[in-house]
């Protein structure tokens, strides 16, 4: 019965609708941090850049790389959301889900080989 | 979800795309030599289409956001309705105050 009201969340869209809702929550968590990261500018370019040469450790690297991930995915979820429901129906909408995590894998290994 | 919300969420998702798709660029882009206060503020100190940009980016995205979070909220947190809006206005309003506090910090000479 539960195996059965529960078997939807095996489908991609499902992953996919569930991935946009964790990376944004995920975003807002994090946009406040960055906004008073960039706040520190207020008190002179010195105290930003102490900020920043901090946050030149490997692991604070990992959590921009995943960040750059989570930012990239959620924008291209949110692409095929808004062309799904303002233009006409495609097919392969489970392809599409998987091209924007596999486009923002990339993306994400992309900015690892720049930062590392 | 109203339609009122839903339309202002697509609303600022539809203004966000470009601004996200420039943003991953300046990302790059900054991180080029490695990221420093010296390269981000000479960039961006005195520019009128910065502030223009990065403002209105922080106003779409304290709304979308805003949304996003009150939706979260009624369907996963057992609260009434008016809190969850109340959650979600006061959201909204400190992602606004601390994002145009940010741009006017690296905007302003």
């Amino acid at each position: 019965m539960i195996g059965r009201a529960l078997k939807h969340r095996d489908s991609a869209l499902w992953i996919a609708a569930m991935v946009h809702r964790i990376s944004g929550l995920a975003l807002a968590i994090f946009l406040p941090l960055h906004f008073l990261t960039l706040g520190l500018a207020i008190e002179g370019e010195a105290r930003l850049e102490r900020f920043l040469r901090w946050s030149d450790q490997p692991l604070v690297k990992a959590g921009e790389i995943a960040l750059v991930f989570v930012f990239t995915v959620h924008l291209l979820g949110g692409l095929r959301i808004l062309v799904i429901e303002n233009f006409n129906w495609r097919d392969g909408q489970k392809q599409l889900a998987t091209l924007a995590a596999a486009l923002s894998a990339l993306v994400a290994f992309a900015f690892l080989v720049r930062v590392f | 979800m109203n339609v009122r919300l839903y339309l202002w969420q697509r609303a600022t998702a539809a203004v966000m795309a470009p601004l996200v798709m420039v943003h991953i660029g300046v990302i790059f882009h900054a991180t080029r030599h490695g990221l420093s206060a010296a390269d981000i503020l000479s960039r961006t100190r005195g520019s009128v289409a910065w502030t223009a940009f990065y403002g209105s980016f922080v106003l779409a995205v304290s709304i979308h956001a805003a949304i996003g979070v009150r939706n979260v909220l009624s369907e996963w947190i057992p609260l009434n309705e008016r809190r969850v809006d109340a959650c979600a206005v006061f959201f909204g309003l400190v992602l606004a105050v601390l994002g145009l506090r940010a741009v006017a910090a690296v905007v302003l000479p």
